[in-house]
């Protein structure tokens, strides 16, 4: 045989390429379709979530009522006077709305019976009652007491509220998603027709003003999330305030000052970073030995800034890990011109570090916060309310936020909650949005001030 | 052996450098006269840098460089004990290899310096950012514009914005590390024109690696070489030292040393 001239080495040599060429093509394809099935897996995911849940917010309701407004009242009830609205209570509710008295003034009946001898007086220091029903016990009041006594101690959306609840009997007896309703009305119909035959069928969207500013109930056409909406943003501002200075603190000082070279700060160091792994729920049991009973002094027990506390030592290393990547990608030239200038150690980092770190720093920022929105195992744990009425005032009022009532309702029996619970769901995640957007905003500011 | 004609600035006397206690530059003494620019030469790694660092202190920043010897300034040494190496720095400013200004306006840049010495009253500030710029030649291109951030002028005008920052300070003397080896040969053109402009008021340090530029704009000029030595374990020590010192015209037309006649040719670098 003849050896091959060069020419067809050179030939079988491509001919050799042009065949791995194909297959070496054909293993980057078979990756980007992976790549592209992992992204549209995503989509297929968040969508059927948004699905799940705005097919629970939407839908239709059968309402029924024992008692027609009409045969209440010549007028609809929202044109009543308070005054009117409370004999309207009195006057039709089980021993002159006494028990109304007792449950929604007077804290429920194991309040009420730990206190019997107390006067209404007594038992509302902050309500302006007049003298002759201020001296009165629960059992000694006449129907005209209770009638002023509601007056004075609720407004008029109150009486109104319970005057829907309690005497007109507004109750939803069933709930169909908006798939159902809009494909299966017949359906719904009939079954309506067969089980309630005073019902009334009516569209409903659970996220309403209505659930936006009512407080909790028991009963779901009355409850809302304004208790819990509230407690989360104080949650979420006073965490912000702890957690940012601290953290950006500490990773100012890891960075700047620390020398790196002794034992005790790579220990602390390591550290930071092992915490950002641990578990929530294990902060909610720190939380709750620290600041729930060791700080009880300060802190009054299950509140708002004990909460707050715990969150934010959840959120600490998040916040100092990404804070000092950011102070590190600070370019040393930036540095060295400021010092050649003659500034001080802390003048350099105040005026050029720290602004050209912030937008990795508020990156981190968002990260904690978006976490802090969601969790709900460390504020089990520490023992955040869930069933609250009051809206929290101060830094150590009683609170709950809206995941945990999330996780309320979902475990509650009747479709109805878990459709409010829904609604709870988009709630959070607008609020989670929002916050992450202004974050984001300020970022995009600070970049924009550091480049050209 | 040197002629000195006027007053120094600076003096070094016996300075060596070291880094994490490996020596780096061994024993420079050279004077730095007033109003003069005296230019640093020599190949990569002979610690002209190194030497320039040390005068103004900046070396401090540098975990593990520590520096022996002294540097004289007005009859002070700026490694005595109650030196503060941030008035020193105020003092002696620098101008940095690459053009370095800070992500803020032109306005801001000039006006950082003196807003660290507290000064916060704007027309004061007005005044000597104006100054500073017509005095780095960059006030024509600039003056319409003072909100425009630093980061968007050409290589060349940021270089003069940083000298700008630089004298907005009133240093007595301006260190410069290569500040012309980023820029193109106009930008560089201009920059030195600057020098020749600037050493009427201050005295000048400049470390370059074009030998042209030493000998068009310098008036003394400090050859450094290095020296090698075998180490125990196998492994080769380097360290720079200064080779030669003279009036520039003298060094390059004359060299004492035949290493720095060979450098001057270009047969190494």
């Amino acid at each position: 045989m003849m050896e091959p001239t060069p020419a067809q080495e050179r030939i079988k040599d491509e001919q050799a390429f042009a065949h791995g060429l194909a297959s070496r093509h054909l293993r980057g394809l078979v990756w980007e379709r992976f790549f592209q099935a992992a992204i549209a897996i995503g989509i297929i995911a968040l969508l059927a979530l948004m699905f799940n849940v705005v097919n629970r917010i939407f839908g239709v309701i059968a309402v029924q009522e024992a008692i027609h407004p009409s045969e209440l009242s010549d007028v609809p009830l929202e044109e009543l006077t308070p005054d009117q609205l409370s004999a309207l209570l009195v006057e039709h509710l089980p021993s002159g709305a006494r028990v109304l008295v007792r449950d929604s003034l007077l804290g429920g009946a194991d309040n009420y019976n730990a206190n019997r001898t107390l006067t209404m007086g007594e038992f509302l220091p902050g309500v302006a009652l007049p003298e002759a029903v201020a001296q009165l016990t629960l059992t000694d009041l006449q129907p005209e007491n209770t009638q002023t006594l509601l007056v004075a101690a609720m407004d008029k959306n109150t009486l109104l509220e319970e005057a829907y609840s309690q005497v007109v009997g507004r109750d939803v007896v069933g709930s169909w998603p908006l798939t159902e309703a809009l494909f299966n009305r017949a359906a719904i119909e009939a079954e309506v027709a067969a089980n309630y035959p005073n019902a009334t069928l009516q569209w409903n969207n659970w996220l309403d003003g209505q659930f936006l500013v009512d407080s909790m109930s028991n009963t779901p056409a009355n409850t809302g999330i304004r208790t819990a909406f509230l407690g989360t943003i104080w949650v979420l501002v006073l965490t912000l305030l702890v957690a940012f200075p601290l953290g950006v603190g500490t990773a100012i000082y890891l960075e700047e000052y620390a020398t790196g070279d002794n034992w005790l700060e790579r220990f602390i160091e390591t550290n930071i970073r092992n915490l950002a792994g641990v578990p929530s729920i294990i902060y909610g049991l720190l939380g709750l030995a620290i600041f729930v009973r060791a700080l009880e002094g300060i802190t009054q027990g299950r509140t708002l800034i004990s909460a707050a506390l715990t969150m934010a030592l959840l959120i600490l290393p998040v916040i100092i890990i990404n804070a000092q990547e950011a102070i590190r990608a600070v370019p040393p030239s930036i540095r060295e011109a400021s010092y050649g200038l003659g500034a001080t150690k802390w003048q350099t980092i105040w005026n050029q570090v720290l602004p050209a770190a912030m937008p990795g720093i508020l990156t981190g920022t968002i990260l904690g916060m978006s976490r802090a929105i969601g969790e709900t195992a460390p504020l089990i744990i520490i023992g955040a309310a869930t069933f609250i009425v009051k809206d929290p005032t101060s830094a150590v009022s009683k609170f709950t936020v809206i995941p945990i009532q999330i996780y309320n309702w979902a475990k509650q029996p009747g479709g109805q909650f878990q459709d409010i619970a829904a609604a709870g769901i988009v709630l959070l995640l607008i609020v989670l949005l929002l916050f992450n957007a202004t974050a984001i905003i300020l970022r995009q500011r600070f970049r924009r001030n550091l480049s050209a | 052996m040197i002629t000195t004609n006027g007053a120094t600035a600076l003096d070094l006397r016996h300075v060596k450098v070291f880094y994490n206690e490996k020596l780096a530059v061994d024993d420079v003494s050279i004077p730095v006269y007033k109003n003069k620019i005296t230019a640093f030469i020599g190949p990569s790694g002979c610690g002209k840098s190194t030497v320039l660092r040390s005068i103004n202190r900046m070396n401090d920043l540098i975990p593990g460089a520590r520096v022996e010897g002294q540097v004289l300034y007005h009859n002070k040494n700026l490694y005595g004990d109650n030196v503060d190496p941030v008035e020193v720095r105020r003092r002696i400013g620098m101008v940095f290899q690459k053009p370095n200004p800070f992500p803020k306006s032109i306005y801001d840049n000039v006006a950082y310096g003196p807003r660290l010495l507290g000064i916060r009253d704007k027309r004061t500030l007005d005044e000597i950012v104006e100054r500073s710029i017509k005095g780095a030649y960059l006030w024509d291109e600039v003056k319409g514009d003072l909100k425009k951030s630093g980061l968007a002028l050409s290589g060349g005008q940021q270089q003069r914005l940083c000298i700008a920052r630089t004298i907005a300070v009133e240093p007595d003397v301006i260190l410069m590390d290569e500040p012309a080896s980023a820029l193109d040969p106009i930008a560089t053109q201009a920059i030195e024109e600057l020098m020749k402009e600037l050493v009427k008021q201050y005295t000048i340090v400049i470390v370059t690696h074009n030998m042209q530029q030493a000998q068009r704009v310098s008036d003394y000029t400090a050859f450094y070489s290095i020296r090698k030595a075998e180490e125990s374990g196998g492994q080769e020590r380097r360290w720079g030292v200064l080779g030669e010192y003279a009036p520039t015209d003298q060094l390059f037309s004359n060299p004492k040393s035949e290493e720095t006649e060979r450098y001057i040719r270009g047969e190494f670098g």
